[in-house]
């Protein structure tokens, strides 16, 4: 195991947000800090035969004060979300671009189902309007890389840049990645997070046959739930060094500190504690922390059945002396899949920066099967210093992220 | 209800679980079948294709064994044969 305290600290200095609870970092916030969900009927997909109508969508949202025409013809809803998330992350950041900072910026991004919309018109064109042909960007526009190159177009960063696709995991892993090329030197900043927008016809009747959507909101960790909401967004985060970052004098908004990774090996949607239980050890280890130095964990928190009541098993076995907070935003912002670790990410950062812990929103009833200090409805207003961020996706793969508190300037 | 809708709704769920329809018996329990959470969405599916039926959320969350389900493909298919009013 490397020696924590020789290695270069990192940090964030810039956070970009668009989601089903604002379409800025700020707004986001405010929401997240008043336990405010965005759970409402799914405007953007004809939703009459689906048993579900509900979702968390980035309200009224039109390519046009971020894209011209001709660029959005090129991108699909995910990647415009990834886009305007990185700017803003970039533009917080106050970056200074030389061509040997963006031959030395990673961007790694997470998506999970990639441009759907653009699959399904596709799909309807051929198969239902039998059309003999149709639009050539549709396969620019539909591959799950997308973000990231467009990403990199935006900004001419010319270092490595890839994109995670580990479902429900997928900004988390991305996220982690970015952290540790920078903390092993390969890299001198990262725009990392993850972006998805879900909402297409067919990707939503296969969600439906999975009966896993809830017919009305998301209440994780309360008896009555009963599943997940599905949400789409964007956030990305600037990270660099500690060191670069205090010499050019960037607001620092917090400091990652660790990421761990495991795999249940079980079964490929059913979680498993014991899986949960050793990323959150790994990232807790690689942080070089104890669990009981812990205070926040942001759940993953779906609202299933079977998730929320695995990873009270799984955060009681890593936190066996002590109890800390925990809240899953998800409540808010939704489900959003390949950018859920991104959203949440941020959502633990900002917390630790503002002091306050968001809540888990719409929580009616304790479950006697879960035994957690959870934060119900209401915002805890105290300052902590050290919180996790779960992602434990379908298919098993897990990643949780560790985060701590810089002190104010 | 009907022995051959009974045997109907034993063989779908053999065919969707990938098992014998020999084994598949009305008393036989999930566990004995192997059948799992996502399994038996899966079989869910089949039987709504199989029978043309729509089975709703909340009833899918109830059923617990071999005779519920075929139970609620009686009922399903009863409501949807009964005259309108």
């Amino acid at each position: 195991m490397s020696d924590s305290s020789l290695r270069p600290r990192v940090v964030i200095t810039g956070i970009g947000v668009i989601s089903g609870i604002g379409s800025t970092r700020d707004e986001f916030w405010e929401s997240l800090r008043l336990g405010r969900p965005g759970i409402g009927p799914i405007t953007s997909t004809e939703m009459s035969e689906l048993r579900f109508r509900n979702g968390s969508e980035v309200s009224n949202y039109s390519h046009t004060p971020y894209f011209t025409d001709k660029q959005a013809d090129f991108m699909d809803r995910f990647a415009q979300f990834a886009v305007i998330a990185a700017r803003e992350a970039v533009a917080q950041s106050c970056v200074q671009w030389t061509d040997e900072l963006k031959d030395n910026t990673a961007i790694v991004t997470g998506a999970c189902v990639g441009g759907q919309s653009s699959e399904d018109a596709c799909f309807h064109d051929v198969y239902r309007l039998n059309k003999p042909r149709v639009p050539p960007l549709t396969i620019p526009r539909i591959m799950a890389n997308a973000g990231a190159s467009h990403i990199s177009m935006e900004f001419s960063v010319t270092g490595p840049a890839y994109t995670v696709s580990t479902a429900c995991s997928s900004a988390s892993h991305a996220i982690g990645q970015a952290y540790w090329m920078i903390r092993n030197g390969q890299v001198s900043m990262a725009i990392a997070g993850g972006s998805e927008a879900p909402f297409s016809y067919g990707i939503l009747k296969a969600w439906e046959a999975m009966r896993v959507v809830s017919s009305d909101t998301c209440r994780p960790f309360s008896k009555d739930r009963n599943g997940m909401i599905l949400g789409e967004g964007a956030a990305m985060m600037v990270l660099e060094p500690l060191e670069t970052a205090q010499a050019r004098g960037a607001a620092i908004y917090g400091e990652i500190c660790g990421f761990g990774m495991s795999s249940d090996a079980c079964h490929i949607t059913q979680p498993s504690a014991i899986g949960a239980a050793r990323s959150m050890r790994a990232a807790i280890r690689d942080a070089g922390w104890t669990p009981d130095q812990v205070d926040y964990v942001n759940a993953h928190g779906t609202a299933t059945l079977a998730n929320d009541v695995t990873e009270a098993a799984a955060i009681n076995q890593v936190f066996a002396s002590h109890r800390p907070a925990v809240s899953s935003t998800k409540s808010m912002h939704g489900h959003a899949l390949g950018a859920g670790g991104a959203l949440e990410a941020v959502a633990t950062v900002l917390a630790l920066h503002g002091g306050i812990l968001p809540p888990t929103a719409n929580f009616n009833l304790r479950d006697p099967d879960i035994d957690l200090d959870l934060i119900a409805n209401e915002a805890r207003h105290i300052q902590v210093e050290r919180a996790i961020s779960n992602s434990f996706a379908f298919g098993g793969l897990n990643a949780v992220l560790a985060f701590r508190a810089t002190k104010q300037k | 209800m009907s022995d051959e809708l009974t045997q109907r709704v034993l063989k779908t769920i053999a065919s969707a679980q990938r098992i014998p329809v020999e084994k598949v018996k009305i008393d036989s329990t999930f566990e004995e079948l192997g059948i799992d959470s996502m399994d038996g969405v899966n079989i869910l599916f089949a039987l709504e294709n199989e029978f043309n039926i729509t089975i709703p959320d909340e009833a899918a969350k109830q059923i617990r064994s071999i005779q519920e389900m075929v139970d609620g493909v009686d009922k399903l298919l009863n409501e949807s044969s009964a005259p309108a009013a």
